[in-house]
């Protein structure tokens, strides 16, 4: 189970296919399943044009909250791993903000895992995005599902 | 080590602009409960859909705090 939270880019293949050479020693050969979500920043957001973006965060609650729900996961669903990685900072347009994966012996517990843990994340993780638009820069009130 | 007799009060995102500032200490004496440091902070009342949290753990404004305690207030969240 990992949890990142980082200013840097990063690139959100490349970390599975790292974590996967260094995490998954454990349960190499025991997955039938790996459900994977990616969100990537938009060009466009409640009718405007978007160019860019910052994200807020709260240092230590954001990382415990992803720690919490990460735990919960595995209570909740036969898991073999999770592993999120979330942006904070200035973000450029397309650029991947979240990386959220889970594997498992079977789909069923990977897809509602996954589903879960990136639901969880966007209604209670505390992260606050900044939209840059032709008007100027503001504060996005709340997420679409 | 937190000083024992302060509470220290954090705001986020729009709320902190809104504030003007990120982080302040408060005296602890007299303060209860969450919404006790709200009205020590603020004139304006609780805005509605504020979120709250203790030592970086979601609270709501019944919650009691406690001198060296960390209370946080910000708008609804939207990462992911």
């Amino acid at each position: 189970m990992a949890i990142r939270v980082q200013q840097d880019g990063f690139d959100p293949w490349r970390e599975l296919a790292a974590y996967l050479d260094t995490h998954a020693l454990d349960w190499a050969g025991r997955y039938g399943a790996t459900a994977v979500f990616i969100g990537s920043l938009r060009d466009f957001s409640q009718g405007e044009v978007v160019s860019g973006m910052t994200l807020e965060h709260y240092p230590g609650m954001t990382e415990s909250y992803l720690e919490k729900i990460s735990a919960e996961a595995r209570t909740r669903w036969e898991l073999l791993d999770t592993l999120v990685i979330h942006r904070f900072g200035p973000i450029s347009l397309g650029d991947p903000i979240v990386l959220v994966a889970v594997w498992s012996a079977h789909r069923d517990s990977a897809f509602a895992a996954c589903r879960y843990l990136i639901d969880e994340l966007k209604t209670r993780a505390p992260f606050w995005k900044q939209e840059a638009t032709p008007g100027g820069v503001r504060w996005v009130e709340e997420n679409k599902p | 080590m937190a000083n024992m007799n302060i509470i220290t009060v954090r705001y986020f995102a729009s709320l902190r602009e809104r504030l003007g500032r990120n982080e302040e200490q408060v005296e602890a004496a007299g303060l209860s409960c969450v919404a006790d440091v709200w009205k020590r902070v603020a004139t304006e009342p609780l805005p509605a859909n504020t979120l709250v949290a203790i030592n970086q753990e979601y609270a709501s404004p019944g919650s009691p705090v406690r001198a060296g305690d960390e209370v946080a207030f910000f708008p609804p969240v939207t990462g992911g």
